[in-house]
Parts: C-alpha cells; sequence; structure tokens
C-alpha cells in the first residue's frame, strides 16, 4: 500500500513537472505552432526566379533547423499571389486570421509585397520580404515588423548604374515595367546617373507581362541613347533581351543594361545572347566553399542553382527561427527586437545587419556574364567583378523617410 | 416566395461570420449582388453586358479614394462609389442600348476597356499596385469597423460584417423591388418580345436604360463594399475577367431567378478559394464546370430546381 502511494505520489509529480513543462512553451509560442508562409509568384514571370523554389529553400531552412523550435513544431505554407495585389493581400488576412501563420516570406512583385506589408503591420505580424525590390518597402511603407532582406532598388540602380556610368555610358534611355517596382528601379538609377553626370534622354513604360517589346525598343533605338536600362524583371526582362537582339540593338554601340537580373534569365537567354552584361546581385552560387556547399544541396531537391531570392529566403527563415529560440518566444515584438540586434552572417549574407527601418544591410556584387568559352558546366555563367560592402550599396539612414527613423 | 425562407436566409446570413470565416463570407456577399446586378440585366431584362466590372471596379476606386484621400465616413464613400457607377452606367448604357445582341455586348466590352485604361493609367488609381491601404474608418463617424470581437477564441469583425451584410441586403432589397414591380413587368415583356413592347406604346429605350443604370448602380454598390473589406482597389476589380467571372456566376446558377446568381456566386468564389492551391489549372476546372453545366443543366442550379418544383424561384 505504501508503495502504491509513494508510486502514486512519484506519478503526481512526474506529470506536474512534465505539463508544468508543457504549459510553459505554450504561452511562449502562439498556437503551439511556428508557422512560415511562402507566398509568391508561383505561376507567372516570375516564377522560375521564385516560386516553388522559395519554397524549397524555407522548407530546407526548417529542415536543418531540426523541425522544431522550443519544443514545438515549425510547418511551412505555400500559394500564388499571381501577381495581384488583392490576391496577395487576402490571402495574408487569411492567413493570419485562420492559418496561425507568424510570418510571410518570398513577395515577389513590390505590388503584392507592399499590400500584405500594410496587411501585416496592421495585424502585428512579421514579413521578411526576399523577392520585391522597391525601395518603398523601407521608407514610407516600412513598419515595426517588416524586414526587406535581399536587395533593393536604391542598391541596383547605384551600383549598376556607377559601374556603366563610369564606363563611358554616359545616355540613358529605360524601358520600365509599369508598376512600383519599375517606377522605383528608374527613379533610383536616374538619381545615379544624374549624380554622376550623366543624362537620361527619355523613358518608356510597359505593363506587367509584356509579350511583345517591339514598339518599346524601337522608341529606344531611336532615342540615340548610348544606354538602354531595362527596369523590369523575370519574364519581362528576357523578352526584352531577346527582341532586342533580333532588332539589331547592342551590335551598333546601343548596350542594354538589365538592372535587375537573375541567374535563372541568364540560364534561359543563353551565353551567347547575354555574354559581358553586367548587373548588381545580393548573392551568386558559386562565390565561396558554403555557397556551393549550399547551393548543390538546393540543387539536388530543385534541379536548378538558386537565384538571390531563393537563397535569401532560406537565410531569411533561418534567422528568424534562430530569432524565435534566443528570444524563448515567437512574440513578434520580441522577435523583431532580436532579428534587429543580432549579426546576420551565413552562406548568404556577409556582414549582414538588420537596420531600424527593417533594411537588411549586407555586401552586393557586381557581376558579369561569362563568354561562353569562359564557362565551364551548365551554371557556370558569371562572375563577381566587385564586392560593394553594404553601407555603400544600400540607401543610408540619413536619406531615409521611414518612420522608424528618428532625427 | 415564401416569408419564411426570406426569414431562414437572413438569420443564415447574421449567424454566418460565427461559423465560416468572415472576411470570405464578405467577399461571397459582395461577389453575390454583383451577380444578382448583372442578372437584372441580363436575366430579367435580356442585355447581355460584357463590361460590368467597369462598374464594380471604377466604384470600388471612387470609394476607395473619397475614404483613404478624402477621409470621408465609410458609408458616405460607398455612396460616392454607388452613384459615380450609376453615372457611369448611364453614359455607357446610353451608347449601348442603341445596338442589339451582340454588338450591344461588344459596345459594353470595348467602353469597359476604356476604363480599364483609364485605371491602369491614371495616376489617382495607383496603376498595377492599386489603391492599397484604404481605411475602413467609422461609420456614421461612431462605429469602429474595424473593430474585432473574439468569440470563443476566434477574432471576428463583426461590426465589418453586419455592414456589409446590411448593404448586401438593401442591394437585394433594391433588385427585387425592381423585378417584381410594374416597372420590372415591363422589362420582362421587353425581354419576351422587344417589338411587341413598342407596339404596345412602351419606350423601350427608356426603360432599358433605366434598368441598365440600376444595374451598374448595384454592381457598384458591391464594388464599393469590396473595397472597404479588402481595403484595397485594384486592376482585377476592372479588368475583363471580372466581367466575365459574373457572366459564369449567373448562368451556373440560374440565369432569370432571384436566387440564382447567388447561388453561382458562392460557388465560384468558394471554388476559387478551396482551389487556390493546384494554380493555374483552376480556370481550367471552372471552365469544365461550366461546360457541364450547359451540357446537363442549363437554366442553372437554380432555375433546374424550379422547374423541378414547379414553381419560380
Amino acid at each position: 500500500m505504501k508503495h502504491l502511494f509513494s508510486n502514486a505520489a512519484l506519478l503526481a509529480a512526474a506529470l506536474a513537472t512534465t505539463s508544468g513543462m508543457a504549459v510553459a512553451p505554450n504561452e511562449k509560442i502562439s498556437d503551439g505552432v511556428v508557422k512560415i508562409g511562402v507566398l509568391t509568384d508561383m505561376s507567372g514571370l516570375y516564377s522560375t526566379l521564385g516560386g516553388k523554389g522559395t519554397q524549397v529553400a524555407v522548407e530546407m531552412a526548417v529542415k536543418d533547423f531540426g523541425g522544431t523550435v522550443l519544443g514545438k513544431p515549425i510547418q511551412v505554407i505555400g500559394a500564388d499571389h499571381q501577381n495581384k495585389a488583392d490576391i496577395a493581400s487576402a490571402t495574408a488576412r487569411e492567413w493570419f486570421d485562420n492559418e496561425k501563420v507568424d510570418m510571410i516570406t518570398g513577395l515577389l512583385n513590390s505590388g503584392c509585397a507592399l499590400a500584405v506589408q500594410k496587411v501585416a503591420g496592421d495585424k502585428k505580424r512579421i514579413t521578411m520580404n526576399t523577392g520585391a525590390a522597391s525601395t518603398e518597402l523601407t521608407n514610407k511603407a516600412s513598419t515595426p515588423y517588416s524586414i526587406h532582406y535581399v536587395y533593393d532598388t536604391y542598391a541596383l540602380g547605384k551600383v549598376t548604374g556607377q559601374a556603366v556610368v563610369q564606363t563611358g555610358g554616359k545616355t540613358w534611355f529605360f524601358i520600365t515595367a509599369d508598376y512600383a517596382f519599375g517606377q522605383s528601379l528608374e527613379q533610383n538609377t536616374t538619381n545615379f546617373v544624374n549624380k554622376l553626370g550623366g543624362k537620361v534622354v527619355g523613358s518608356v513604360r510597359h505593363p506587367l507581362s509584356t509579350a511583345d517589346f517591339s514598339s518599346y525598343l524601337l522608341q529606344a533605338q531611336s532615342s540615340g541613347a548610348q544606354i538602354i536600362g531595362l527596369a523590369n524583371a523575370g519574364g519581362d526582362t528576357i523578352n526584352a533581351i531577346k527582341q532586342a537582339r533580333e532588332f539589331g540593338i547592342g551590335q551598333k554601340g546601343q548596350k542594354l543594361v538589365g538592372l535587375l537580373i537573375f541567374d535563372t534569365d541568364i540560364k534561359s537567354l543563353g551565353l551567347n545572347v547575354a555574354q559581358g552584361m553586367q548587373f548588381t546581385s545580393g548573392f551568386y552560387w558559386d562565390r565561396d566553399d558554403a555557397t556551393r556547399a549550399w547551393s548543390k544541396r538546393f540543387f539536388d531537391i530543385h534541379k536548378a542553382m538558386p537565384t538571390m531570392d531563393q537563397a535569401g529566403a532560406y537565410s531569411a527563415a533561418m534567422n528568424y527561427l534562430k530569432a524565435i529560440k534566443a528570444a524563448g518566444t515567437d512574440d513578434p515584438d520580441a522577435v523583431m527586437a532580436k532579428l534587429k540586434s543580432m549579426d546576420i552572417s551565413d552562406f548568404f549574407a556577409v556582414r549582414g545587419k538588420i537596420r531600424i527601418d527593417g533594411r537588411m544591410v549586407h555586401d552586393m556584387y557586381l557581376m558579369e556574364v561569362k563568354k561562353p568559352s569562359e564557362s565551364k558546366g551548365e551554371w557556370d555563367l558569371l562572375k563577381i567583378i566587385k564586392t560593394v560592402p553594404g553601407d555603400e550599396a544600400f540607401m543610408p539612414l540619413s536619406e531615409s523617410t521611414s518612420p522608424l527613423v528618428k532625427k | 416566395m415564401n416569408r419564411l425562407v426570406w426569414i431562414a436566409l437572413i438569420i443564415l446570413g447574421l449567424l454566418a461570420p460565427y461559423v465560416v470565416y468572415p472576411v470570405f463570407m464578405m467577399k461571397l456577399l459582395c461577389f453575390a449582388l454583383f451577380a444578382l446586378a448583372f442578372n437584372l440585366l441580363l436575366g430579367y431584362t435580356g442585355l447581355l453586358s460584357f463590361g460590368h466590372a467597369a462598374f464594380f471596379g471604377s466604384a470600388s476606386y471612387i470609394t476607395g479614394h473619397l475614404v483613404r484621400n478624402s477621409g470621408l465616413t465609410p458609408e458616405l464613400g460607398v455612396l460616392g462609389g454607388t452613384l459615380f457607377a450609376g453615372l457611369l452606367g448611364y453614359v455607357v448604357g446610353s451608347l449601348a442600348i442603341r445596338r442589339q445582341g451582340i454588338y450591344f455586348a461588344m459596345v459594353t466590352l470595348a467602353l469597359a476597356q476604356i476604363v480599364y485604361f483609364i485605371a491602369l493609367k491614371a495616376p489617382f488609381t495607383g496603376g498595377e499596385d492599386g489603391l492599397q491601404g484604404i481605411p475602413r474608418g467609422f461609420l456614421f463617424g461612431l462605429i469602429d469597423l474595424n473593430r474585432v470581437y473574439v468569440v470563443s477564441g476566434r477574432p471576428l469583425g463583426l461590426n465589418l460584417y453586419y455592414f456589409v451584410f446590411a448593404m448586401f441586403c438593401l442591394g437585394f432589397w433594391i433588385i427585387h423591388r425592381t423585378i417584381h414591380s410594374p416597372f420590372g413587368q415591363v422589362l420582362k415583356g421587353i425581354r419576351e418580345n422587344e417589338p411587341r413592347a413598342i407596339s404596345l406604346g412602351y419606350r423601350v429605350d427608356r426603360f432599358k436604360l433605366m434598368a441598365f443604370v440600376i444595374s451598374a448602380a448595384m454592381a457598384g454598390l458591391a464594388g464599393a463594399t469590396k473595397s472597404l473589406v479588402f481595403q484595397l482597389s485594384s486592376l482585377t476589380d476592372v479588368s475583363w475577367h471580372t466581367s466575365g467571372e459574373v457572366v459564369l456566376m449567373t448562368l451556373l446558377g440560374g440565369v432569370g431567378t432571384v436566387l440564382g446568381p447567388l447561388v453561382g456566386a458562392f460557388t465560384v468564389v468558394t471554388l476559387q478559394s478551396k482551389l487556390s492551391s493546384v494554380g493555374s489549372w483552376i480556370t481550367v476546372i471552372i471552365g469544365g464546370i461550366f461546360v457541364v453545366c450547359v451540357l446537363v443543366f442549363r437554366r442553372g442550379f437554380v432555375g433546374e430546381l424550379a422547374r423541378l418544383l414547379k414553381r419560380s424561384l
């Protein structure tokens, strides 16, 4: 009898401690699960450079982290926003309200990203934007819960613009995708071109996802500008470059400059078409041993080398989970405080730091497309010409119009 | 129809947000009202408009602009959007009703494309990004539409839901009254036999125009309400896809029935949201359902049901 009692007491004590342990993290992790949503273009013109690959990268991060954080499971869900701001914001709203999503990443397409960031800010949830480029995201539209992780139009315009103007490309004509991203990229690049003594002679805007660039290219050709700047991305850039070749642009002195180019774009253009082009990127798979090792693993799953969006999404998810672990909770305020105070350093980000306005500042690279003769493999596409430290590449806080920056 | 059915429907509508995700329910109501408005034209007047998204979308932009930039209260914003859609309906209608059949449809489509182009290019619409961050504000300056009530652990935006539900009921009531008034009888007469209606001394064009304006204004009411729900007006609202979708909703549910568009809108919107994970296949699936529907039950869901019950629904 005595035995039975002491056994029961022991059992009760054990139960109490285990349940006590179970209760404590319950309060720390909302809804008992950490859920990361990948909301991006899964079927449209940007799907090759982001899309499913971004979700694959985030799933890799969760697996590498161990699948649980603070004893609670980590889940990943994905959805296609079809490049429509209304679908993006409605999905984000439903994820926050119904699906217990704690953080959204991906978010290609600035229009969609701005809409989602607004919803997330209202609902006090975190967005870690790896896809979209507009500087608006860290300026007027920034919220205490928004992070812009990989690159932005300021860095693209500055690094590429400087490189081109310094090598003699003084007069510019822009072919611009007519939405937040394209306008922002054109604006930022124009500023740097003007600052360095160059001149913008004109620009033309095309709708997102255009199949026929002939009229825009002819305008650009007849403008007489030395440089035709493509302030667009993904499928639009590929179409424009391919069609420009058919008009003989690039062979008669005029030069085509893609302001935002991803590895996958070069892959689909082919080195013959793209050789010699210079552009800015936040990541290249063949930079060092760490990038090569990670990219190889990504390639084995996804059958394509990662773009900066995809690699960035891995890094973002990984650091988000680290911040939860360090903060001991998934409370957005605590996690954001951790994220903004810790050093971001992994295969993706070199000397990375998240600023008060949500901008993740890290090294950027000026890339050049290799000649076919230089390429040693299917994905051996680019070389790094110059490494630009984050502080030089990104917009300084003194120019920021973010409400979070106190002046 | 039976009074009890109406009461049951209203009670269902009032209780819905406790069961269904409220934002989804509000989306259903907005599209249902849009389809109802469209049905007034197609089902009861026999006019097939291919440009109804122009009214839906432009009202959504106007409301968004009034609430966001001019700081009006939401009910005034919705009123403004609805009036604008009605006015636009008057302009489009006056031009379109001079032609019949396919030419009527083409004129409405062309004019709607002009509206789309304006929405794409005008500075105040935000182009491809749309009008973002529309505040919901305070109804009559008093009731906070953003207010969230926690009911059994779920946060529910009940104030906004009941506002949307009230707008839907208002729109439904106006359309229902129109259909069952002497005016509506004349519309049906025009649908059945226009030359006879003319020979009986009715000024057919006036009736058609009037129906067009009411339909446009109600489509506008739906769009205006939607802009408050999603806090966004975008190009999707004015694109020809939306014009096509509303035709699909009305035909699936049952053209010329009171409840058909409601059922059709619920079906299409639910399918779109449940199937969103399959990506671009969704258009194929909905297209397939449409083909089956046209081949097997041409009167639409409610139309066939009405035939079985031998009464009008």
